[in-house]
């Protein structure tokens, strides 16, 4: 018979306290299972899994973290926009592989995801690095064609044929677009803020009544945007004349101002540029991005470094609170399996005395409580870590559907490996003292006790 | 095994700091395989021997031989090793631990000498004292006579060459004093075990041919004397 299992029957002959002391720790590290992996799920989707994408082009009055939480994440409305003109011009620079715009601002009526307009090109590029978009339905053609993703799909009940309308600005607007959209794609499941976004054509989203900037506003802001290019200013600038002349014809003939007729591209706008730079050459997305900043209105971001930036300063901080206070737990239940085998150690005295009695030295009798503590303690940490996953297995869906956060049950957080180490430690820590009374046991006293 | 006492003094403390003398025994000795009936009146320390022969208690001075080997003078360590290979030990009040069934409650004898167990020798001894059957049961689902087979059965795990028995009959009814008596004796005879019994009933000393009165080798009093002197 080994110490072990003499600690086994000890442990099983207080079944209940022992249960419970087991249970307090398996709660404590089932909760900081469950903590880490929400963060890493959270972190997995503020992570360069999220974008495949090297550097995201905004204008440069919106700060670099507002620009990526709405070009990535769009969980934040649109700032300053840039010449679509621009947009074509980072299409050409030759270190750029793809470049793809996107206009937003505005929500759907029914539920208020975001709407994108984007070209087809963001669908043939990898939404996270080796991850190709799976797309059931057929491309956007039409201007008011859309692409749904999956979450949009669930939560509005909406599939292919579906049809929508689209609300000026954010959910607490009321100006909703008279324009009805006609859902062709639906996206598969990605994890990513794409699976709650609506994509639709850019020339769609340029056709949407009211989404024209009066000409004489676009006028202005190329010439700040484009003060220190003159070249380019005056070929923009000449598409803005034509086109207000064209505009004073039509106003001289008679047509009215909702007369739709071909927007120039000098009038367009775009909320940002999603670019990739080439592969083999890593400091291209560097040279651009100092490039960018210099002479136009633009800034070039990594997407990752502001998210890095906010996980560090605010998620980090909130997921190691989250830690500590489970760690807590874990220590307030290694003080009750102190305390459930403190208090019995008075009623086994007698049986320490008896084993003694028997031959068993004072290190067996102290190994034996000491591995009583470590089966409570590193058994309840087992218990706790198989409930903690289990629990993010069952719960999984429920997530996936009410946040979108795509949760991988089994991902192990390297916290976790030192968890059993820390328990195995707390556990030797709190019988200790225990241990040590049952080494401390005068047999002869005992026994005639 | 043969047991030899000289000159052991052993004293307790009173409440107030004086030593209490409880044992001063000259001279004691048992011969390999003999068995001897230990009397006394309560409190005259009989209980102390035992525990100061196992090495429990280390005396205050004095050689304790167990077999050749002064058992106080050896480290604790060694003295816990020799009483799990070489000590039986029956309690009057059975001691058998209340979580372990009687099975485990005999292998648990044999725990702490061997460091592995014998199951089926285990089993043998159970059988021996007639509890084969009982063998899962718990003490607590035991009655007293059987719990005390079960302690004599432990007590013989670790094949010991010296058992001590404080009043193992003391608890159970003349029945069963007389089938744990007799198992006691001839397995000690048979396997030439030096048996110690400690006894307060007439009729089981009468059983041994040899009888000590603890009052006719121990002089506590004389103790007394030269501490006061």
């Amino acid at each position: 018979m080994s110490l072990f299992s003499i600690a086994w029957k000890s442990i099983r002959e207080r079944g209940l306290a022992s249960t419970l002391t087991a249970l307090s720790v398996a709660l404590g590290v089932m909760l900081m299972v469950v903590v880490l992996v929400i963060s890493g799920a959270v972190n997995a989707v503020f992570s360069q899994r999220t974008i495949a994408y090297d550097l995201i082009v905004g204008h440069q009055r919106g700060g670099e973290l507002p620009l990526v939480l709405s070009a990535v994440y769009r969980v934040q409305p649109a700032s300053e926009n840039l010449p679509y003109l621009y947009y074509k011009q980072l299409k050409e620079d030759r270190r750029v592989v793809s470049a793809v715009p996107f206009a937003f601002g505005d929500v759907t009526e029914t539920g208020f995801f975001p709407l994108v307009g984007t070209t087809s090109e963001y669908f043939e590029n990898d939404y996270t690095p080796g991850e190709k978009f799976r797309i059931r339905g057929k491309r956007i053609n039409g201007d008011f064609d859309a692409i749904i993703g999956s979450e949009v799909a669930l939560r509005n009940d909406w599939d292919i044929g579906s049809q929508f309308r689209i609300q000026h600005g954010g959910a607490e607007s009321t100006h909703v677009h008279n324009e009805m959209f006609t859902v062709v794609a639906v996206i598969q499941q990605t994890g990513t803020p794409n699976d709650r976004t609506v994509f639709v054509n850019i020339e769609g989203f340029y056709a949407i009544a009211g989404h024209e900037t009066p000409l004489n506003e676009v006028e202005m802001r190329l010439k700040n945007f484009y003060a220190s290019d003159p070249d380019r200013l005056k070929i923009a600038l000449d598409q803005i004349t034509a086109a207000k002349t064209l505009e004073e014809t039509e106003a001289a003939a008679g047509h009215d101002g909702h007369h739709h007729h071909e927007t120039p591209d000098a009038a367009k706008e775009v909320t940002a540029v999603l670019i990739r730079t080439r592969a083999d050459s890593p400091f291209d997305a560097i040279n651009l991005s100092s490039e960018l900043k210099e002479g136009y209105q633009a800034m070039a971001v990594n997407p990752m470094k502001p998210i890095r930036k906010l996980m560090n300063d605010v998620l980090g901080n909130v997921k190691q609170g989250l830690v500590v206070l489970t760690a807590m737990i874990i220590l307030v239940s290694g003080v009750s399996i102190f305390v459930s085998i403190y208090n019995s150690m008075s009623d086994r005295r007698r049986e320490i005395a008896i084993m003694r009695a028997l031959g068993a030295r004072r290190e067996s009798v102290f190994a034996i409580v000491l591995a009583e503590s470590i089966v409570l303690c590193v058994g309840g940490g087992v218990l706790g870590w198989l409930f903690g996953h289990g629990l993010s297995v069952a719960a999984a869906p429920y997530v996936t559907a009410q946040t979108g956060l795509l949760l991988d049950p089994w991902a192990i957080d390297s916290m976790e490996f030192i968890l059993f180490p820390v328990l195995l430690g707390l556990a030797v820590l709190v019988g200790f003292l225990p241990a040590t009374t049952a080494y401390r046991t005068d047999v002869a006293d005992a026994l005639s006790s | 095994m043969s047991l030899q006492l000289s000159d052991v003094r052993k004293s307790y403390q009173e409440p107030d700091g004086r030593p209490l003398p409880v044992l001063c025994i000259e001279h004691y000795q048992l011969s390999q395989g003999e068995q001897a009936a230990l009397v006394g009146s309560s409190g005259c320390g009989k209980t102390t021997l035992l525990n100061v022969i196992s090495g429990i208690l280390l005396p205050d001075a004095g050689q304790v031989k167990v077999n050749g080997t002064d058992i106080a003078q050896l480290p604790e360590v060694v003295r816990d090793r020799f009483r799990a290979e070489k000590i039986g030990f029956v309690f009057q009040t059975f001691n058998l631990l209340p979580g372990f069934t009687a099975l485990e409650n005999v292998l648990l004898g044999m725990t702490f000498s061997r460091g592995r167990t014998d199951r089926n020798f285990a089993e043998s001894l159970l059988e021996r004292v007639g509890l084969k059957d009982r063998r899962h049961h718990r003490p607590s689902r035991m009655s007293v006579g059987e719990q005390q087979r079960v302690s004599v059965a432990r007590s013989l795990a670790n094949r010991p060459a010296l058992l001590l028995a404080d009043e193992p009959t003391a608890n159970v009814d003349p029945a069963n004093q007389e089938l744990i008596l007799n198992l006691i004796r001839h397995t000690c005879d048979e396997h030439k075990v030096t048996l110690l019994m400690v006894t307060h009933a007439v009729e089981v000393a009468e059983v041994f041919n040899r009888v000590d009165r603890l009052q006719d080798f121990n002089h506590p009093e004389s103790a007394t004397e030269e501490l006061s002197v």
